[in-house]
């Protein structure tokens, strides 16, 4: 892998952090131990600074948004949390995040166990070119979940159920994934994510696809996928990150802003960036 | 303003008018050159799938075959199976008694005449002592005049008078049959086109497409999913890229004098068979295989390998379980029709050997072989009429062929876009 990560991470407090330890302080409606937590994170994209000093912590049993205008580094941000960038050329990172304590990015930590313990959810829909049972089940079998053949299809289904496909898809299990419609691949998407039980759920952009139907649906099913996993949201719609977070950040040009509880970000928010953003000033 | 606006519009229907003419005429065109061209190739061919054939009485006892007891393979395999056949074609003209005049009516029976009365005696022993009817082919001369194709006057005529008698004799009396001709696409090459079959060349271009399939799919995807998705951009890969792509367009000749140099010469393979010939089609073949996976490869939407990666893939999980199986269509397709070039290729193998004239039909690749190309490249050059047909009819069934493995190609490319939309 062409990627370096630099330790012991740099131990200045930044502005940032400071901004994160108040939001700590101020709104938590479960107050919970930090499931994912990021101190310090900068991201190169060669030359380029991608990220600066980003510091979080992501809250389990919650749903975190992160909001800000195009290009501000938040689904980078995203890709580090369960090192998709690792495979991006020229891609460095520093700083330190650790999942429940560990620091994943650690040499001896296994990217795809690590994957295994941080689900995706992208901003198209992505189902592989087979049937409905073989994209959830794909998850389950290269992680060896399922001995037997009937461990599998209960797995796939429970997957279904919990992600609200299952009833319409139930009568076509072995057809191509790719004939169902844009917001049931979505679906389709997260439950192949869930399939193999992970802690975190990373979703960038996965509404930005879909009609406002199938946006609902899939906005129904985070509340209810929230009660037993963390989920981060990246999402450019401010109404969604209303709709759906407990708490948000807002990031800009690399920098996250100020992140608290979504009702103070929308109601108080502290910094002036924050206030112009979402006044619709810019963005 | 309004009139200049209506002679610009009429002037632009008019030049898309001329466009779409231009178009249908050369599709005309194009449409007639190929009709011609198929229809030349099937006019003189068709003959090649019928033969003519004298039905004649064999009395089959053992002292006119010269058989000894007891009736063992060998024993069978050396009576006297030509004599007895010429014989029973003179006792129909019982006028005839010269030996001049026997000998010219004995022209009128193949040498297979014989050959297929041997075979029956040996396939039924029990049938010695009796009398048989049997429908033996006759010679290549008379099977060209029943089929229309040989001058009966004039300077190319190659009978006399009186033998075109004789056989329009046997023709009133209903001797003579027009049959399939099986032997034609099961049988080997003969010297004689009454005879000639090519099957032996069918069966060598199907083995050398086999060694060349073995050899070039497997090796073909290799490099492609390396040079895809593994390897990084260097100036080396960059020039191997450029090379591969080169190689595609080397004249196929070159090839040949490579597996001649290199094959033949330095690893010491045997020459002229179907092994070596497929080795050589296969280094022709690799770079159209390399390039349509690779193609392929790079049409995959990068969501399903980010998809399989944040799943947890390995990245050679993620080659190997979801990208190249979504490739593989279009890498199929590609790869019917790099073997559906080699099928057609003739120079490679006139190089390496695959030229001679070979009197059986091939049970390995590690046998001497013909292949098809080469078999109409051979007959092509043959002096004797008969060999016309012949010809045309290896045409025809090379392109059929072609026409199957394109199918194919279509099929596979066509069930598989309806599956993924």
């Amino acid at each position: 892998m062409n990627f370096n990560t630099v330790y012991p991470m740099n131990e200045v407090t930044t502005a940032a952090a400071l901004v994160d330890v108040n939001a700590v302080e101020v709104g938590l409606r479960a107050v919970s131990s930090p499931g994912l937590t990021a101190e310090n994170v900068n991201v190169y994209y060669g030359d380029i600074q991608a990220l600066q000093d980003v510091s979080i912590n992501i809250y389990s049993k919650q749903i975190t948004a992160l909001i800000g205008p195009s290009g501000c580094g938040k689904s980078t941000f995203l890709r580090c949390l369960n090192r998709m960038n690792d495979v991006v050329d020229g891609c460095r990172i520093t700083g330190n995040i650790t999942l429940n304590g560990e620091d994943i990015y650690a040499s001896d930590v296994d990217v795809v166990e690590l994957r295994g313990r941080i689900g995706m959810v992208f901003q198209k829909p992505n189902p592989f070119p087979k049937s409905i049972f073989e994209n959830i089940a794909y998850g389950p079998k290269i992680h060896g979940l399922a001995e037997h053949r009937s461990d599998l299809e209960e797995c796939v289904v429970t997957s279904l159920q919990k992600a609200g496909l299952f009833e319409e898809v139930k009568d076509r299990m072995h057809q191509p994934a790719t004939g169902l419609s844009g917001g049931q691949q979505q679906r389709l998407c997260i439950a192949r994510a869930i399939a193999i039980n992970p802690e975190v759920l990373l979703m960038d952009e996965p509404c930005s696809a879909l009609d406002p139907i199938a946006t609902g649906k899939v906005e129904d099913l985070m509340w209810e996928l929230k009660e037993n996993y963390s989920i981060v949201i990246v999402t450019h719609s401010m109404q969604q990150a209303a709709r759906v977070s407990q708490r948000t950040g807002f990031f800009h040009l690399g920098d996250l802003v100020e992140v608290d509880s979504t009702e103070n970000i929308f109601q108080n928010p502290v910094d002036s960036r924050t206030r112009d953003y979402i006044t619709g000033r810019f963005g | 303003m309004i009139r200049n606006n209506k002679e610009r519009l009429r002037k632009r229907a008019r030049a898309e008018w001329r466009f779409r003419s231009y178009g249908i005429l050369s599709l005309l065109f194009a449409g007639a050159a190929l009709v011609f061209l198929v229809s030349t190739i099937v006019s003189s061919g068709h003959a090649a799938f019928f033969k003519t054939t004298i039905e004649l009485e064999f009395p089959l006892g053992a002292e006119r075959l010269n058989i000894e007891t007891p009736y063992t393979r060998e024993n069978l395999l050396a009576g006297n199976y030509y004599t007895a056949a010429k014989s029973s074609l003179y006792a129909l003209f019982p006028e005839v008694t010269s030996r001049p005049e026997k000998r010219a009516l004995s022209k009128m029976l193949s040498p297979g005449a014989e050959l297929e009365l041997r075979d029956y005696v040996i396939n039924h022993p029990a049938e010695i002592g009796k009398t048989v009817t049997l429908e033996v082919p006759v010679s290549s001369d008379y099977d060209q005049l029943y089929k229309g194709h040989l001058p009966r006057t004039g300077t190319h005529t190659r009978l006399t008078e009186q033998e075109m008698g004789r056989f329009d004799q046997l023709v009133e009396e209903g001797y003579i049959h027009y049959r399939f001709n099986l032997g034609f696409l099961t049988g080997p090459d003969s010297r004689y086109p009454e005879l000639a079959g090519i099957g032996g060349a069918i069966a060598g271009s199907f083995h050398a497409l086999l060694v060349c399939f073995l050899l070039s799919f497997p090796l073909g995807i290799a490099a492609a999913v390396y040079l895809e998705e593994f390897s990084k951009d260097t100036r080396l890969t960059r020039m191997i890229e450029a090379n591969i792509n080169n190689l595609a367009a080397v004249p196929s000749v070159i090839f040949g004098l490579l597996g001649l140099a290199v094959i033949l010469n330095v690893f010491g393979l045997p020459r002229g068979t179907p092994l070596v010939g497929g080795i050589v089609l296969a280094l022709m073949t690799l770079p159209t295989i390399i390039i349509s996976c690779r193609s392929s490869l790079r049409a995959i939407s990068p969501g399903i390998r980010q998809g399989a990666l944040a799943m947890g893939a390995s990245p050679v999980q993620v080659v190997f379980q979801q990208v190249l199986p979504a490739a593989m269509p279009g890498t199929l397709t590609g790869t019917i029709i790099g073997l559906g070039q080699a099928l057609g290729e003739t120079a490679p193998l006139l190089m390496i050997g695959m030229v001679a004239f070979i009197a059986n039909v091939p049970a390995t690749p590690l046998d001497s072989s013909a292949s098809l190309p080469v078999q109409i490249y051979l007959w092509a050059e043959s002096a004797e009429r008969g060999f016309v047909e012949k010809t045309a009819a290896a045409i025809i069934v090379i392109m059929t062929f072609l026409i199957l493995m394109n199918l194919l190609a279509v099929i596979i490319r066509s069930r598989t876009q309806t599956k993924v939309e």
